[in-house]
This record gives structure tokens, C-alpha cells and sequence, in this order.
């Protein structure tokens, strides 16, 4: 191994092919989007898919490639995840709340992914390489139940005669549940991935996630959020009254053993999905503070990079600070998803991502506003947009603080009971 | 493409420098700074493990390849030890390195071997220059060309073991170009204050203020020959390994708190068990690995001659000084009152940890 920052060739090409997608499909509409909330951006799904599959993917989640029998090729370092975060950045750069509308089935597929059979795995994961573009879920949050899931009220009951899960529980702030579970003429059947105790008295250890299939009696969206940002993402409040599901869409082990074993099932999609969450915030903040030095050229302001603190203008410190901080967040996501690559455990990496991305695109966003004075504050551009996106990075996904407790009990070697 | 794993060869070294930073530097620390002196047989040690040979070419007397990777991986790990040392032990760095990379050949034959064979013997620069507006790119230091020699004019500050050089590379202003000179001991008009000087850290280093009264150096000795040098990748390589050393003293100071921390215990518990000691822990790490990352990528870029390498040089030893500073003042903040005397090594660190901040031009990689 060695040290090493030169970008694969299929990462700079998918940054350039990304980057026109972005502004003719994203940045164009983007101001559209923001003032029609709850309209779906139609174009961009069809397109994404379309694209997605001439690539022979069904979505940009990472794939275990199996090994070809015939001609083994030379073995190249595995990038599926700095590849993905990559393009998180660059579609996010364009419009991070549209990005959040690519088919394929985000955060619902990647427990799948994580945590499924290979069985479960084809069954649920092959509609999104069909005709039609398809979306799938993350059900977890509920009113009660935020950051402490182990605070999850929705119940799962085995019905022994039929052999079914019975599933009752309310739950909120999922995202694209809208689009996976109505159906819309141009969309595929999608699905969500309900998080549900089956031992109320085990905590985290009688936490198991289910596969509910749209369409299944008892599952309904019942409200679509009015958010600060990201407003094109539709964001649902998700009922689960008497829904049935047969038994293997439960993922993983179906018996309550004295571990956290189902538990760890979702912390594991953390671990890789965190340092992709950043990686979106990065590229909204790297989109403002583009366009901030892009409007201090216009204004005939040049950034003089070299010179001591001492003899720097204010306005010359506050850039060069803001691109400090970004590109020290990005080289930490690319550490993070190296390391997801390398089949290295990340949680630490993948946490300390999300901390350093969720501070730095709320910072660069907030003093973008700020330095661009009435322009900043203006919904004339979309910089004041980019401020309202970019704070949801440090909310989702784990909060800062949430992320910085689980930074915290990896560098002390404490467990949840010893750090609260 | 992309890694983050250092090579074997390069484990090897960072086990070898972090068994001197922890079993040599850090039991001699305390002494060293109380008595403003670091015992020879200490930096010879840390001279032995061999960097600077390591990166110096077998034509000229060393025996590897320079990489500014392989410098800042071991500056984290003997600043991690002691920053005082450290730049002792790489002083003669200060003279070899930019002769290795901006010198003219007769330059490298006449000078790398004497300072890299044998023992450690101190060989300097002087960058630094007592104004507060002190710019390494527009020096009041000025050289002038008369005749067959250079006229070197005006003061420098802070020349560590200026007193006791062999020799030192003297950075001055040409038509407004920093370009650095070789004055070679006892050269007329060197002027070495008799006593080192007094700062707030970094007492162990004797570093001195240097009167250039019209010195003479022959052409010959302009960097670079007669055409002189670009003092970009100098300054570069400056920055990064100040960067480096900054993540090595913030290391220290971080892993030191968190263990007390994990000691000391109040209201009942151990006060690392409070969110409010274990966040900053953990912005503190954050801000490490972070200091860390842009290091890496700029000592990377050095390497292979990115253009924008001084670019990300300036990037990783300006977050370096705030990083430094952050981290060695919370670490005074989680030891409290006890972080505050001076058996406890935190407030040390956090009196270099401001220093980041002027630092650049005592270290290079």
C-alpha cells in the first residue's frame, strides 16, 4: 500500500459527466423545484434511470462483483464507494434535494443490501434494473423515537397460523416514501424497509427490519412535510395499520437472541452510509462557495493565496478558511469510503466524515449568505437555498451530535451504557 | 488512485521513530524545557533513526529517495514525542533539503555529504524576520549583487543553533525574489546574538538572532548557482512539515487528556462519561484527522509536482495553526486546574500549539 491522492480514471470521468447532468438536469430546475414543493421532478427520475441502466446498474449502490470464471483481469483496486461518493458529491453539487429522488432505492436498498439474504437480495433488489425507474425507503424515525431508536414502538407479531408479520406502528420523516409506496403510472413497484421491535422488552436487541412491498393492505402515506430545504425530496409520514407481510421479508435472523445483533444490522448501513451523506453536504457546500468566488470576481475581488494571516483581507481569510475546511471534510470521506472499499471496519472514519461535513457545508453555507450581503439573502440566486439545503447534513443520517457520541465511544472504548 | 495506508518501509520507520517520540522524548520533555537545554546524546538518538539520510540519494553520501510523504509520516511521530527535539534532531534538514531539491550540482556535491555523514552537527537556516508582518515572500532581508559576491543586509530571527552552524542558508529579498544564500561559519559580518532567545514554547531549542552587516558570499553560493532557485517548493516543504509536527503535538495533547479523562473521576463517574469532556474528545480527534488528510494530500502533491502543491501547503499549515491551537487549549481545558501546572505536559503543548501559527521556516521535510 502507499499514500496516494491521484483520482481513478472512472472517477474523474463520472465528475464530468456528472457535472453537465448537474447543471442541465438539476441547477436548471432547481429554483423550480424549491418554490413547487411536493411536484415531482419527473425529467431527472426518467433520465437517471435511463442513464443508470445503458450503465448496467439499477441504481448507484455499490455491488458485490462476482468473479468471472472466464479471463480474470488483472485485480484492480476496489472503488465502489469512492465512486459512489463521488457522484453523491456531484449530483449534490447540482441539487442535493433532487439527488435525493435518484431511483434505485437509496436507503431502503442499501439495508437490503446490508443486511438481506442473497435471496432477499434478487427478490427485492431486481426491480430496479426493470423499465420502469422504481424507488424503496427507510422507515426508522417515528415521533417518539428520533436518535434513541431503541425508543421504536412499532410492533412486529408473528402470526403462527398464517406464518405472517404482522406489522401496526406510525412512522415519520421518510424519505421518498411517497414515491415508494404510491403508484404512480411512470414509476415500478416500490417498497420500504420498516424498522419494528418483535420483543418490546428486549431494547435494541428485539429491533428487525421488514420488507413491506407498496400496495400491501394497511400501509398508507399519510402527510408529506413542509421542510426549510431540500424541499423536492418528499419527505412522509408513513401508517402501518394491520399490515401483513410474509415471513422471509424480515431481514436477517428472525429469533430474539440476548445480542443487538438486528440492531447492529442498521448501525452497519451507518457505517457505510454516513461518510455518503457527507459526502452530499460537501457538494452543496462546494456549489456556494463556488459561486461566492465566482461573484467576487465579477465584483473584481481576487483571492491572493500564500500570504501570511497577518496581511490577508477579511474577506480573502473567510474564503481560504471555508476552502480549508471543505477539502479537509472531502479527503475524509474518501478515507472513510477507502476504507468501506477495503473491507476495513470505518465506523470511526465514517462518524468523524459526518461530524467534519456536517459543520463544514452548514459554516460555508451560512457565511456564503453572509459575505454575498442582499445577493446572499436574495432568492434571486441560490445561494440562500443552499443554506436552507445544507442543514439538513448535520440533522439526518445520525445528528453532529449524535456522531460525535459515537466518535466519542470509539476513541474512549466505551459502550452506549458507559457514554449516554 | 486513492490510498490512505503507508507503504511497509514506511511503517517500519514511524515504529522506529514512535519507540524514540515515546521511550527517549517524552521522559526528557519536561527536564528539557525547564532547563532550556536538550542533552546531546538525545538528539543524536533521534538523528541515528536516519530520516534525513533516508531521503538524501546514495550519489551524495545517503542512501534513499527524499519524499515529503515519508517526512511528514515521521514528523507526527517525533513531534509527537517533542517538538523541541524534533526540530533539533532535523535541523541540519533545514541546510541539506533545499540544497537537495533547488541546489545546483556542485552545491550538492560540496555540501549533502559533509552534513549527512557522521554524527548529527548542526547545520540552519534563517527565514524568519522580527516584524509583525513578517512575509517569507517579501523579506526586508535583501541580497545585492556586487561584483564577484552577494551583499547580504538586515536581521533574522529565531535561527535555531545559529551560534553553533557549520553553516546556514540565508533567505534574503533579490529584486524582491526570495532566494536563499550560503554563509558558511565565521563569514564576516555574521553577527550572532550571544544569548538564544526567550519565546513562550519551544524553550529547549536554542534559536538565535542573526545581524547580516553587509556579509560577502561568492556568487557560487547563491542556491541554485548562478541562476538561483524557485523558493517555492522550499517553502512548501517548510509549510508541510510544520503542518505535520503540528498533528503530532495535538496528537499528544489529545491522547493525553482523553486518558485522564478516563481516570478522573467526578460527581461519581469518570468525567470522560460526561458528554460535555467527551464531545470536545471527540472534535478534537475530528480535527486532527482532518489536519492530517490535507497534509497527507499536500506532502503527496510535493512529491509528484502538482501544481498546486504550494497551494495545498498553505492549506495544510494554515488549518494546522488553528487545529494546534484548538486541540492543546482544550486539552488544558479537560485537565483544568491540573493542566494548568506545569508537571503535566498539556500546558507545554499548548504553549506550542500558538506557535503553529510562526513556526514555518524552523522545520522542513
Amino acid at each position: 500500500m502507499t499514500i496516494e491522492f491521484e483520482p481513478p480514471k472512472p472517477i474523474v470521468q463520472t465528475q464530468v459527466v456528472l457535472k453537465t447532468v448537474a447543471e442541465e438536469m438539476m441547477r436548471s430546475k432547481s429554483r423550480y423545484f424549491d418554490e413547487h414543493e411536493h411536484e415531482i421532478p419527473w425529467d431527472y427520475i426518467e433520465f437517471m434511470h435511463t442513464a443508470m441502466r445503458a450503465m448496467g446498474v439499477g441504481s448507484l449502490a455499490p455491488k458485490e462483483k462476482k468473479e468471472s470464471a472466464e479471463a480474470p483481469k488483472e485485480k484492480r483496486p476496489p472503488i465502489a464507494y469512492q465512486l459512489l461518493a463521488t457522484q453523491i458529491e456531484a449530483l449534490s453539487w447540482g441539487d442535493v434535494g433532487m439527488y435525493l429522488c435518484t431511483p434505485g432505492g437509496g436507503l431502503g436498498a442499501a439495508a437490503v443490501q446490508a443486511a438481506g439474504t442473497p435471496e432477499q437480495q434478487e427478490k427485492f433488489l431486481a426491480r430496479f434494473s426493470g423499465e420502469k425507474p422504481a424507488f424503496a425507503a427507510m422507515c426508522m424515525t417515528e415521533a417518539g423515537a428520533g436518535s434513541d431508536t431503541s425508543a421504536i414502538r412499532t410492533r412486529a407479531v408473528l402470526d403462527e397460523k398464517t406464518n405472517e408479520w404482522v406489522l401496526n406502528g406510525e412512522k415519520i420523516f421518510v424519505t421518498a416514501g411517497d414515491k415508494s409506496l404510491t403508484p404512480y403510472e411512470k414509476l415500478d413497484k416500490g417498497f420500504i424497509v420498516v424498522w419494528a421491535t418483535i420483543d418490546p422488552s428486549a431494547g435494541r436487541a428485539g429491533m428487525r427490519a421488514f420488507v413491506v412491498e407498496a400496495g400491501t393492505p394497511g400501509v398508507k402515506v399519510v402527510k408529506l412535510e413542509h421542510k426549510m430545504g431540500i424541499r423536492v425530496s418528499d419527505t412522509a409520514t408513513i401508517s402501518l395499520v394491520d399490515v401483513r407481510v410474509p415471513f422471509d421479508h424480515i431481514l436477517g435472523s428472525p429469533t430474539v437472541e440476548k445480542t443487538t445483533t438486528g440492531f447492529k444490522g442498521a448501525m452497519v448501513t451507518f457505517d457505510a452510509t454516513r461518510p455518503l451523506v457527507a459526502a452530499s453536504g460537501l457538494g452543496v457546500a462546494r456549489a456556494a462557495l463556488e459561486f461566492l468566488k465566482e461573484k467576487l470576481t465579477e465584483h473584481g475581488i481576487t483571492i491572493r493565496y500564500g500570504l501570511p494571516r497577518q496581511k490577508l483581507t477579511n474577506i480573502e481569510r473567510e474564503v481560504i478558511e471555508c476552502e480549508i475546511m471543505l477539502r479537509a471534510a472531502w479527503l475524509m470521506v474518501l478515507r472513510a469510503v477507502w476504507m468501506a472499499d477495503n473491507k476495513h471496519p470505518n465506523a470511526l472514519e465514517s462518524s468523524m466524515s459526518k461530524v467534519k461535513a456536517g459543520d463544514v457545508c452548514t459554516k460555508i453555507t451560512q457565511k456564503v449568505v453572509e459575505l454575498l450581503g442582499p445577493l446572499g439573502y436574495s432568492r434571486e440566486f441560490l445561494a440562500e437555498k443552499w443554506f436552507r439545503d445544507a442543514k439538513i447534513t448535520d440533522i439526518y443520517e445520525g445528528t453532529g451530535q449524535i456522531n460525535r457520541l459515537v466518535v466519542a465511544r470509539q476513541i474512549l472504548g466505551y459502550t452506549g451504557a458507559e457514554l449516554r | 488512485m486513492y490510498s490512505f495506508e503507508p507503504t511497509d518501509e514506511q511503517k517500519m520507520l514511524i515504529e522506529a521513530v514512535n519507540k524514540y517520540a515515546v521511550n527517549d522524548l517524552r521522559p526528557a520533555a519536561h527536564e528539557a524545557e525547564e532547563s532550556r537545554t536538550l542533552p546531546p546524546a538525545l538528539i543524536e538518538k533521534g538523528w541515528e533513526l536516519g530520516v534525513l539520510q533516508a531521503s538524501i540519494p546514495e550519489a551524495y553520501g545517503g542512501f534513499g529517495e527524499h519524499s515529503a510523504v515519508t517526512g511528514v509520516l515521521a514528523q507526527e511521530e517525533m513531534a509527537y514525542g517533542n517538538l523541541a527535539a524534533t526540530i533539533a534532531v532535523g535541523v541540519p534538514s533545514l541546510f541539506a533539503l533545499p540544497i537537495l531539491l533547488c541546489g545546483a550540482e556542485e552545491q550538492k556535491q560540496e555540501y549533502l555529504p559533509n552534513v549527512i555523514e557522521g554524527a548529527w552537527r548542526p547545520y540552519t537556516a534563517a527565514l524568519i524576520e522580527y516584524t509583525l508582518d513578517f512575509d517569507p515572500l517579501e523579506l526586508r532581508t535583501t541580497a545585492t549583487l556586487d561584483g564577484d559576491s552577494y551583499v547580504l543586509r538586515g536581521e533574522k530571527a529565531y535561527v535555531p543553533f545559529a551560534r553553533q552552524a557549520e553553516a546556514m542558508i540565508v533567505y534574503a529579498a533579490l529584486d524582491g525574489v526570495t532566494q536563499g544564500f550560503i554563509v558558511p561559519k565565521g563569514s564576516e559580518g555574521v553577527i550572532v546574538a550571544e544569548d538564544s532567545e526567550k519565546m513562550m514554547g519551544l524553550n529547549a531549542l536554542p534559536t538565535y538572532r542573526v545581524k547580516l552587516d553587509g556579509v560577502r558570499v561568492p556568487r557560487s553560493n547563491r542556491l541554485g548557482g548562478d541562476s538561483g532557485h524557485d523558493f517555492g517548493p522550499i517553502l512548501a516543504s517548510m509549510r508541510v512539515a510544520t503542518a505535520a509536527a503540528a498533528v503530532g503535538v495535538a496528537r499528544a495533547a489529545f491522547e493525553y487528556s482523553r486518558d485522564y479523562a478516563k481516570e478522573r473521576e467526578a460527581f461519581g463517574v469518570k468525567i470522560a462519561q460526561k458528554q460535555a469532556i467527551a464531545f470536545m474528545l471527540a472534535e478534537m480527534v475530528t480535527e486532527i484527522e482532518a489536519v492530517r488528510m490535507l497534509t497527507w494530500e499536500a506532502a503527496w502533491k510535493l512529491d509528484v509536482g502538482k501544481d498546486d502543491a504550494d497551494v495545498a501547503a498553505y492549506f495544510a499549515v494554515t488549518g494546522a495553526m488553528d487545529m494546534a491551537m484548538m486541540v492543546t487549549d482544550r486539552a488544558v481545558q479537560i485537565l483544568a486546574g491540573h493542566g494548568y501546572i506545569r508537571e503535566h505536559p498539556v500546558e507545554m503543548w499548548m504553549r506550542e500549539g500558538r506557535g503553529f501559527a510562526m513556526f514555518t521556516g524552523l522545520m522542513i521535510v
